[in-house]
């Protein structure tokens, strides 16, 4: 007999989606089908039950070996690195639980490290913009319930959160929006005629790197001044009519994603675009939000908000918090070589820092906590398998709307694999002891 | 053959997210993201089949990945290769004091390498670093 | 668990009448007690003031705007961070601490219990994630009810069983405390841009007043019989001539009258009554109502409200009153953010600067003041900063020093640039009232404690209460030399007990405590059309399934303390 656990939530993307339905085996060992995900998420269920997965911590050797250890000294290896370095640095947090993380916090306070998590390469700039000049936004399902105007701005969910558009952006009929898809204007901006621009029915096909020239000219078309014939590779005509779509109405939404902060601008280009969000309520009521990746990226900044006060490049070696992008952010710690220990979880840096970064990890004492085989433990001294978070431990994770949502245990992890948590308890309570704290 | 110049961006695909969740020191990591997507135009341009490994070369490094032909396009002048390492190994890690790599906009030329391997992610990333 | 007695301490005390006389304070096992054995800790508390541990009623603390305020003002935390020290964790922010500072700070002042004012229900988990993570004060939250989708519907035909039923289920799903409204209707119309700005303006597709809105909701709370009466933020707050919109929202509680088993009398609290307090038809003619305001509270026994006091702050606003934070960028031009949280409410954040250079700023903090002072009953009367809106609760120590002393407050008169425009505008000038200990002790101890119905358990130092107990470095035998004085001891206290624990001496952090959170679970008969209504509404208008939406467990709420209630008799 199998069983069918119902109101799964989905440990992929920032759309955290919460109705996936799984069949595991009798004895729960087993996670046999999975309903409702996408494809990924799909594939990240199933792929938590491969044969080949590896169970316990293991060092790396020079001659690229790997010595399998126990986890008592996986976390002993972990504790001496933290304790002993000048600057640690502890990266990732965006594929964890927020009970994971607040041990964590712990630590890092203790070691008085450096601590930052992926928005470090996904929306640290729209967090900077948002310090610059707001967020007017919403919840998911107030743009459910009420959006006639929806835009996607440099962002693709087609392919990077598959289920968004039919959970809650532009297929859900709601409570104002009884014809779902029919009640909605779709807009999008990409300099590639992607899937969802596809879907659109207007696509700016934007200069790649102009958004904020083109913001900047839909601000103006709002006010009805002067515009040259072309701005961004649109022409005026095509932006006044973009511009007039967004202000008549009812209830609009901008989702922005990785076209506009990693390009050129970047921070700048939230700004400009949430500028045009405050403009369009002098009008009628616009929401603006960001895409957010990694399914608790968004929980990292919130417990670092009410920990630190920062949502993220946290600089705790002075004894208090500091932030300054550019200076305690992580790539630009690594680039230049200040750190002295890396321990990452809950990310893969080696697959997604530049490589100039990667080099500077790959050559200090370092451990990385990940259930699967990434570029990082390719590179780190001791990797650390764990169970897989949101499949074999529940817990706190927030929706890119900032959201709340509690993960589901739906099986059991291999015999004798520690969470996250269980993991970073251990090394937390060494690191005290070496630290001589109470 | 020739050698062109376009402009590179980085990012997700579904494809790619696929298959860092099916595993990435799997080859169907490389098959999603060691590959560049271009323009039907630019293919012409470059000389080369569809599929065929070209190298890309930036002012940041150069890696060897598969030329497809984009399905989101057209986007002449406009190259794509999905996030993961072979997109950093070539990609601008200037932050200009943001903290953010610019990972869309990087100038670059391709050239055709078509007896050049395309190495899977980690070991990519292994070789590059200088560990085993 | 250990014993102490506290020795001849100068009490106040108004659960039991006790006026500053010299009395010894016994603890045991967490309670007060009439006496302990000759082994008890003794606390020498001669030439000091010894009070119960104080009650904030009102404050925004933990929650999804409180933390958005944290993430978008790293400027907050300049010159304002604490290292690690012992056992205590580093902290940041000034008018928006981390929760962690939020803790320490409160329990150094002498604070033992605070409610969280405004907790969206979808986000009830970031709330208790916050209040876990705030040390040592007891703490509860106040779901807001008054734009909820279900309270709408039902009110707009009359139906206070379903109401009631409705608000006992979410109280219980959210862990929640009272029943929160803030610009009742106001904030769903904002979902549209635009906003109800009297009491009888209509919601729009709701087809309800604010005024039904608010009725409903005292008589859906007396129905259940909660240990806290409607709690209330009205309509048009902050803009000048709004006493009146306040004036008809006071009004509506008339005949109303308390049903409940906490010896609560109020049937309405009004809060920040200083924002609600305003004349005038623009910023140049601006005036206070505060005797108007005052005097309507003065005869209607069944209303209890807090001050909101100004207090000349640079601070960050923030509201479940959507639309008036849009105004608020609009008047100010700082960085603007809003939260629209489906089928339930809205939140703001503005960051603010009550600059003593601006006339209509130093006529809001004579204002608080007034209200404060005119106010005859203290036991319904409580200060309160609305932190962090009117200022930070850090400054409680000042506001109680403008009450506390005539001198100071002329003072501060005398510094304002437009101090003839405050004058002119205000009686602040004419209000020669200088609160007592015992008053004070009612303003911020018992009175809270009784309209929050814990009466019983906190805000005052009979034996058989929780041993929550302040002792001040302030001798109340001898005349005060400065008024500064007066701030500084209440800033930093000598001794601070938490449910018998010591978790201060001498202003620094000794213990953690045990702090646990308030919620109040209050039962119902079933109601098998509530059940399918919430069950509706999770299909098709939520974003997240109804079998997620509880917040549940240990990680959330790891050490519950509930009120009960049972409502099924009725």
């Amino acid at each position: 007999m199998t069983k069918t656990i119902t109101d799964v939530i989905c440990p992929f993307c920032g759309t955290l989606c919460d109705d996936v339905e799984v069949v595991v085996s009798d004895d729960g060992k087993q996670l046999l089908e999975v309903y409702n995900a996408c494809v990924i998420g799909t594939e990240k269920f199933l792929h938590s039950q491969s044969k080949d997965r590896v169970t316990r911590p293991r060092m790396h050797q020079p001659d690229g070996t790997w010595k399998e250890i126990s986890y008592d000294e996986a976390a002993e290896y972990s504790a001496q690195m933290l304790a002993k370095a000048k600057k640690p640095l502890m990266f990732g947090w965006s594929s964890t639980n927020c009970e994971a993380q607040s041990v964590g916090n712990e630590i890092a306070e203790i070691t008085r490290a450096c601590c930052d998590n992926t928005a470090a390469t996904c929306h640290g700039t729209s967090l900077i913009a948002i310090q610059d000049i707001g967020l007017p936004s919403c919840t998911l399902g107030e743009i459910k319930n009420r959006a006639d105007r929806v835009i996607f701005w440099g962002c693709n969910p087609a392919h990077a959160h598959p289920r968004h558009m039919s959970r809650y952006s532009i297929f859900p009929r709601g409570f104002f929006t009884s014809k779902g898809q029919m009640s909605r204007k779709m807009i999008v901006v990409d300099p590639r005629v992607t899937d969802t621009a596809k879907m659109a029915d207007v696509h700016l096909q934007v200069e790649q790197g102009m958004d904020y020239e083109l913001l900047d000219a839909l601000r103006v078309a709002f006010k009805g001044e002067w515009l040259p014939d072309v701005v961004a590779g649109i022409p005026k005509e095509k932006i006044r009519e973009v511009a007039d779509m967004m202000k008549s109405g009812r209830f609009g939404i901008i989702f922005f994603g990785m076209g506009v902060t990693q390009s050129l601008g970047k921070n700048h280009n939230i700004d400009a675009a949430i500028a045009v969000t405050k403009d369009l309520n002098e009008y009628t009521k616009f929401s603006i939000m960001p895409m957010r990746g990694h399914y608790n990226v968004t929980g990292s900044g919130e417990v670092f908000g009410w920990q630190f006060g920062f949502p993220y490049a946290v600089d705790l070696t002075r004894g208090f918090a500091r932030y300054n992008p550019g200076d305690t952010s992580t790539i630009d710690l690594l680039v230049r070589g200040e750190v002295d220990a890396m321990f990452t979880i809950g990310s893969d840096p080696g697959a997604h820092f530049p490589i100039s970064a990667v080099k500077q990890f790959a050559h200090i004492p370092s451990v990385c906590v990940d259930p699967h085989l990434t570029p990082t433990t390719g590179v780190s001294k001791l990797h650390v398998p764990v169970a897989f978070n949101g499949v074999e431990v529940g817990g706190n994770c927030y929706r890119m709307d900032n959201v709340p949502i509690d993960c589901r245990k739906v099986v059991e992890p291999p015999e004798g694999m520690l969470t996250d948590e269980q993991f970073l308890i251990k090394v937390r309570d060494r690191v005290r002891q070496l630290k001589g704290v109470a | 053959m020739a050698t062109i110049q376009v402009n590179l961006i980085s990012g997700r695909s579904i494809q790619q997210g696929v298959a860092i969740e099916g595993g990435k020191e799997k080859p169907a990591y490389r098959t999603a993201a060691g590959i560049i997507e271009l323009d039907p135009s630019d293919l012409k341009k470059l000389g080369a089949w569809k599929n065929t490994n070209v190298r890309v070369t930036s002012d940041y490094g150069n890696v060897v990945v598969k030329a497809v032909e984009t399905t989101q396009g057209p986007h002449p002048g406009l190259a794509f290769i999905p996030m993961g390492p072979w997109a950093n190994s070539i990609i601008d890690p200037n932050t200009y004091s943001t903290g953010m790599p610019t990972f869309k906009g990087v100038p670059v030329k391709i050239d055709v390498a078509i007896n050049e391997p395309i190495l899977l992610g980690i070991e990519l990333v292994q070789k590059l670093c200088g560990v085993k | 668990m250990s014993e102490y007695i506290i020795k001849n301490g100068n009490v106040f005390d108004p659960v039991q009448g006790i006026r500053g006389d010299k009395a010894d304070v016994a603890i045991k096992d967490g309670k007060i007690v009439d006496k302990v054995g000759s082994g008890a800790k003794v606390i020498d508390a001669k030439g000091k003031t010894v009070m119960a541990g104080a009650v904030e009623i009102h404050a925004h603390i933990a929650g999804p705007k409180i933390n958005m305020g944290r993430i978008y003002r790293p400027e907050d935390k300049l010159f304002t961070c604490t290292p690690t020290k012992g056992i205590e964790r580093m902290g940041g922010g000034a008018s928006i601490p981390t929760t962690f500072k939020t803790g320490y700070e409160y329990a150094k002042m002498g604070y033992t219990t605070a409610m969280e004012a405004a907790m969206p229900p979808l986000f009830s988990r970031h709330v208790h994630e916050e209040i876990r993570d705030t040390p040592i004060i007891d703490e509860g939250a106040y779901p807001v009810f008054g734009n909820n989708w279900f309270v709408l519907e039902y009110l707009k035909n009359q139906e206070i069983e379903n109401t009631a039923a409705y608000c006992a289920w979410l109280l219980r799903v959210t862990k929640g405390y009272a029943i929160k409204l803030v610009n009742p209707g106001g904030t769903e119309a904002w979902a549209w841009g635009l906003n109800c700005l009297s009491v009888n303006d209509p919601v729009p597709y709701f087809d309800i007043t604010p005024a039904e809105i608010i009725k409903g909701l005292i008589e859906a709370n007396e129905y259940l019989g909660l240990p806290h009466s409607m709690h209330i933020h009205p309509n048009n707050l902050g803009n000048p001539g709004c006493y009146e919109t306040t004036l008809d929202t006071l009004r509506l509680a008339e005949g109303y009258k308390a049903k409940n088993k906490f010896g609560r009398e109020q049937v309405m609290h009004l809060t920040h009554s200083q924002f609600h307090s305003y004349g005038g038809t623009n910023w140049g003619d601006f005036e206070s109502k505060a005797k108007e305001i005052t005097d309507y509270v003065n005869k209607n026994k069944n209303i209890t409200i807090d001050t909101g006091n100004v207090t000349l702050d640079e601070t960050t606003t923030m509201t479940a009153d959507g639309p008036f934070e849009h105004h608020l960028t609009g008047l100010n031009h700082l960085k603007w953010a809003n939260i629209d949280v489906e089928v339930e409410t809205g939140s703001g954040v503005v960051p603010y600067i009550y600059s003593p250079s601006i006339s209509v700023c130093a006529i809001q903090w004579a204002i608080g003041l007034e209200i404060a002072l005119m106010m005859k009953d203290p036991m319904r009367c409580y200060i309160t900063t609305d932190h962090p809106n009117a200022g930070p609760f850090t400054r409680y120590p000042r506001v109680i020093k403008w009450l506390m002393s005539a001198k100071a407050r002329e003072a501060q008169i005398n510094a304002f640039k437009h101090k003839d425009k405050v004058l002119s505008q205000t009686s602040i000038g004419t209000l020669d009232r200088e609160i007592s200990l015992y008053e004070l002790a009612q303003m911020t101890r018992a009175g809270p404690a009784k309209s929050l119905g814990l009466s019983g358990m906190c805000g005052g130092l009979k034996p058989g209460m929780d041993a929550d107990i302040a002792v001040y470095n302030f001798n109340p035998d001898k005349p005060v030399a400065n008024p500064e004085d007066i701030e500084k001891a209440f800033t930093r206290c000598a001794h601070v007990f938490k449910c018998g624990v010591e978790v201060i001496t001498n202003g620094e952090l000794i213990s953690n405590g045990n702090k646990r959170t308030l919620w109040v679970n209050a039962k119902v008969k079933d109601n098998p059309q509530v059940m399918r209504d919430i069950n509706e509404k999770f299909l098709k208008y939520y974003s997240m399934t109804q079998a997620n939406y509880e917040a549940l467990g240990h990680h959330f709420v790891p050490n519950p303390y509930a009120l009960e209630v049972d409502a099924t008799q009725v």
